[in-house]
């Protein structure tokens, strides 16, 4: 963990409500596809965690979805302007099991850790599948830039305006030999249910600290109590304990 | 550092910054930062007789200049604080630890008391009966004076090490309160606790955590800490732990001067990993700016 400043060199809107920001600076402490980064805001207390999109060697990419008065704010920024964020957060997704062709299952701004992750599991040589999810044609990013990497992309949306018609559950190949998710509640819950192999889902909880102190975002699993944010937020299927 | 120590009930600090319990864990995340034996001291996750999930989440809201918790105390159970955290918090701090403590009975707070009595690190027990985040317990114990004097007298009878009393601000007369808890041979007095507060959610017109309610801290809540504990500081003897929205050393030097011998830092941490480093680091430069000589000196001067 580090709480450093980063530079934005961009902040655009990417799709519906949806931005996509890159920062740079000293982001040495990011390493794994999967973790979040808790960007700190003038006149907002709590920061707000994002998860990591792409990295380089000096720069971060996150997408985020306008929510709320933060990220609205956050918006409204622009290059050159920086940021007091606290970077090396969470466990982030273990690549050891994905087997030759892993399937990546994303929901709206469930979608973004994805893409870091495709791009390691494609430089260690495995065959990629995505689906991503969304409500409606306007809201989807992403397809291009996963077709870049080379992964096998499908798009779901529910209205069918593009893509498959339907939820991300609509749309399973019949082969794949692990899976990894991130996305809402809902769909994580129907990916379980939907699913016939292991695989590593990445959850999403109000967060007070974002590094382990609070216990603000616990959660309990079949292996005992577990901090979202540190313990977190990608837990394995085997250890999950759905609420209701 | 002779001009930043204190002395808490018999035991000199180095400085009067406290980490307040919860807002710290036991010490691990934050010594991944800095070396935390830099620290005054620091108060451990509130700890009771059996582990505690806490509450469903959402636990968190967020608030203008603060935040709401409802935690709910969370923690592993007093057995397992004193076989797996306290040697592991060893490690990574060598000063004495205030070890914080709830309960849901006057049985519990003692048992626990008694138990981490035994522990050599702990150098006070703080003892919370101010949670307003647990039903049948914590906060009921600290409405009522004779009830606070109740938890005082039994955690007594069970330790040597001194007590001090966490108050909660969600109370008529918190003055009451503190003079009984004094009355009960209690040997300091913190405070203040969070304050009840909620927050709604406009998209789903529902409460934003799941209890409904929590406990609201941060900036926000500074001058009813101040103002709680200046009252306080002025009617009882035994020293005062000052707490509540304090995030600069400016504040710290506030508490003080209300009356407080120490001064525990909360929400803060949350937010800014290194405000506690950085406001033991800036005290120095701030005395010189007001013409403070010693911290030890200015408590109660207003």
């Amino acid at each position: 963990m580090k709480d450093i400043l980063l530079t934005i060199t961009e902040n655009v809107i990417i799709a519906k409500n949806v931005c996509r920001m890159t920062l740079s600076g000293d982001v040495s402490e990011i390493r794994n596809p999967g973790e979040f980064i808790n960007i700190r805001l003038d006149g907002f207390y709590l920061r707000r965690p994002i998860s990591v999109y792409d990295l380089s060697d000096d720069t971060v990419t996150i997408i985020y979805k306008v929510v709320g008065r933060g990220t609205a704010a956050m918006s409204r920024m622009t290059a050159g302007e920086t940021l007091q964020v606290l970077t090396g957060l969470g466990n982030g997704y273990d690549l050891s099991p994905s087997g030759e062709r892993p399937l990546l299952i994303g929901g709206g701004v469930g979608v973004p850790p994805l893409h870091l992750l495709s791009k390691r599991l494609i430089a260690q040589g495995r065959d990629v599948s995505v689906i991503l999810g969304f409500n409606t044609a306007d809201e989807v990013f992403g397809e291009e830039a996963f077709r870049a990497l080379g992964c096998h992309v499908t798009v779901t949306t529910v209205d069918g305006s593009r893509g498959v018609k339907g939820f991300v559950t609509d749309a399973l190949p019949a082969d794949y030999t692990y899976f990894y998710t991130c996305g809402p509640e809902p769909m994580l819950k129907a990916v379980y249910r939907a699913t016939n192999t292991s695989g590593q889902f990445s959850f999403e909880e109000r967060m007070g600290c974002g590094f382990g102190a609070c216990m603000g975002c616990s959660c309990k699993t079949i292996t005992g109590y577990k901090r979202i944010c540190k313990d977190g937020p990608v837990l394995k299927k085997e250890e999950i304990l759905w609420t209701d | 550092m002779d001009r930043l120590s204190v002395n808490l009930c018999g035991i000199s600090l180095d400085n009067p910054v406290i980490p307040a319990s919860g807002t710290f864990g036991y010490g691990y995340e934050f010594a991944e930062l800095y070396d935390i034996n830099l620290l005054g001291a620091f108060s451990f996750k509130g700890t009771t007789r059996e582990p505690r999930f806490g509450n469903p989440t959402p636990r968190i809201a967020e608030c203008t200049a603060g935040m709401i918790n409802a935690v709910g105390l969370q923690n592993p159970g007093v057995d397992r604080v004193i076989s797996e955290e306290l040697p592991r918090l060893k490690k990574v701090f060598r000063k004495p630890v205030m070890a914080n403590v709830s309960g849901f009975s006057v049985e519990d707070y003692a048992y626990t008391c008694a138990l981490l009595d035994k522990e050599e690190q702990v150098g006070w027990l703080e003892v919370n009966v101010s949670c307003p985040n647990v039903h049948g317990g914590g906060m009921s114990f600290g409405t009522s004076p004779e009830a606070a004097a109740e938890v005082t007298r039994a955690v007594k009878a069970v330790t040597a090490k001194p007590v001090i009393i966490k108050l909660s601000p969600n109370v008529t007369d918190i003055v009451s309160i503190a003079q009984a808890c004094e009355d009960a041979g209690a040997d300091g007095i913190s405070l203040i606790n969070t304050l009840l507060g909620m927050r709604i959610d406009l998209r789903t017109k529902r409460p934003v955590i799941a209890n409904t309610m929590g406990g609201f801290s941060g900036p926000a809540i500074f001058p009813v800490a101040l103002r709680m504990v200046y009252q306080v500081a002025r009617a009882v003897k035994i020293p005062v732990v000052g707490m509540g929205g304090v995030s600069t050393a400016e504040d710290v030097i506030e508490m003080m001067l209300a009356g407080a011998t120490a001064v525990e830092v909360g929400a803060a941490n949350l937010i800014n990993p290194m405000t506690c480093k950085e406001i033991i680091e800036a005290l120095p430069a701030v005395m010189d700016q007001y013409g403070i000589n010693t911290l030890s000196e200015i408590i109660g001067g207003a």
